[in-house]
């Protein structure tokens, strides 16, 4: 492989990574806030939540870009407070793959939380824990390994990230061209082996991720 | 002790805990057929459940009434809680489960700290210590949960048919222990049973409940 190339597949990684650690402390409060309590809305937000999963992505994407240019609500208040750009830069990527991945974490987390059972977050505060120290040491633990697979998958989702991508940061090559941009790409230009290279690393991330996923999932909980 | 229960009302699926009772005798069973609002009553008195309306003291600490709008969090009640399931946190060892609210300011009696050695040698379950709760007997369990409840050096013991899962052997094992830690830690206790063998061993008094009201002896 080239150098280009080995630069798509290393800021394919670290952007779905760093999108992952990005969206998790929304998604456990999301999940937590979902599974533990009843609030008016409550179903609206769920609805919102998935809504990326079931939406074309590159509907998702022009979202994004109408918030997100320099036009937009966000985007426009971004650029005039702090001089940022967000659209066609690595932070668009960031913000694409977050938003596509989102669901799944919930997803994963909600299940995870609604797992442990209450009794024991209960009994913890008969033995003088609070709210906070409850979630650290009782429920977060408890939860682990729904919120690891949960990771896992957002990141193999952000991995294979592609309609929203294009609509919000474009295929800047060296700048955020990711692994799927850069396939469609070389098939558009009838680059065949320039494209089976990327696919090559495309399924072996995506099949680590994804095993590694299935691995927290199923592993026995072990004790402290 | 001097539990007051007074104007007690929660709504449950079936019908309404009603309550109005003092309990001062140091162990009192609270007997009843299933679903009659045991737990529920012991949950209240924990600080676990939000009743309509309710007044629970204990001694001089008001710790729920709805007419001032005071509620104790379970936090800061002191009241050691064993349910029936025993909740035992599956991921700590015993010694983590033992010490996680561990409260070494706590007297007995008779003057013995509510100390971590004291309590598990009382209970004899200092050899457990490395072990994960998950694996643990029946009975070894029962005793773990009751040495982690001792711990926080409560002012009130909340026992949720402490027996109910285990056999007749394993009950004729553990009884002993429930009367040390009643004549060793001069506790007041709540003793929620079926078994009127455990009231005649353990108990100086017993009060039926049934339907959420409760009584001095079953209707």
């Amino acid at each position: 492989m080239s150098v280009q190339e080995w630069q798509i597949v290393w800021f394919t990684a670290w952007v779905s990574a760093l999108s992952t650690i990005t969206i998790l402390p929304f998604g456990l409060a999301a999940a937590w806030l979902l599974a533990r309590h009843e609030w008016p809305g409550k179903s609206l937000v769920e609805t919102l939540i998935s809504l990326p999963l079931v939406m074309p992505p590159v509907a998702t994407g022009l979202i994004l870009l109408k918030l997100l240019g320099r036009r937009g609500a966000i985007g426009g208040w971004l650029h005039s407070r702090f001089d940022l750009d967000i659209v066609f830069t690595w932070r668009a990527v960031l913000i694409a793959l977050g938003v596509m991945s989102f669901p799944l974490l919930v997803r994963s987390t909600r299940v995870a939380f609604e797992e442990v059972n209450p009794r024991l977050e209960q009994i913890a505060r008969t033995l003088g824990a609070g709210n906070f120290r409850v979630f650290c040491t009782i429920t977060l633990p408890l939860a682990s390994r729904g919120i690891v697979g949960g990771m896992l998958l957002a990141f193999a989702r952000a991995l294979g990230e592609f309609g929203a991508t294009i609509m919000v940061a474009g295929n800047i090559p060296g700048r955020t061209s990711t692994l799927s941009l850069a396939i469609f790409q070389n098939v558009q230009l009838g680059r065949d082996n320039d494209a089976l290279h990327l696919l090559g690393v495309s399924v072996l991330l995506a099949f680590a991720a994804v095993w590694g996923g299935e691995y927290f999932l199923r592993r026995k909980p072990g004790f402290k | 002790m001097n539990l007051r229960l007074k104007q007690i009302a929660l709504p449950l699926s079936e019908f309404t805990l009603e309550v109005d009772v003092e309990i001062t005798r140091p162990v009192t069973a609270i007997r009843g057929p299933s679903g009659a609002g045991k737990t529920s009553l012991l949950d209240l008195i924990a600080g676990l459940r939000r009743p309509k309306s309710a007044l629970i003291q204990l001694d001089d600490r008001v710790l729920t009434d709805t007419a001032t709008g005071r509620m104790v969090s379970a936090r800061h009640r002191q009241i050691g809680y064993v349910p029936q399931d025993l909740a035992l946190f599956p991921h700590l060892s015993v010694r983590k489960n033992l010490l996680y609210g561990h409260r070494p300011e706590g007297k007995t009696a008779d003057g013995h700290l509510f100390s971590y050695q004291h309590v598990t040698d009382v209970l004899e379950i200092q050899s457990l210590a490395e072990r994960s709760v998950v694996h643990l007997s029946g009975g070894e369990k029962q005793r773990v949960a009751l040495a982690r409840a001792l711990l926080t050096s409560p002012r009130l013991l909340l026992l949720d048919e402490p027996l109910a899962n285990l056999d007749s052997g394993l009950k004729a094992k553990i009884i002993p222990y429930l009367t040390r830690i009643r004549d060793e830690f001069g506790l007041p206790m709540l003793y929620v049973t079926h078994d009127p063998d455990e009231v005649r061993d353990l108990c100086d008094h017993q009060l039926w409940l049934e339907r959420g009201r409760i009584s001095s002896a079953p209707r």
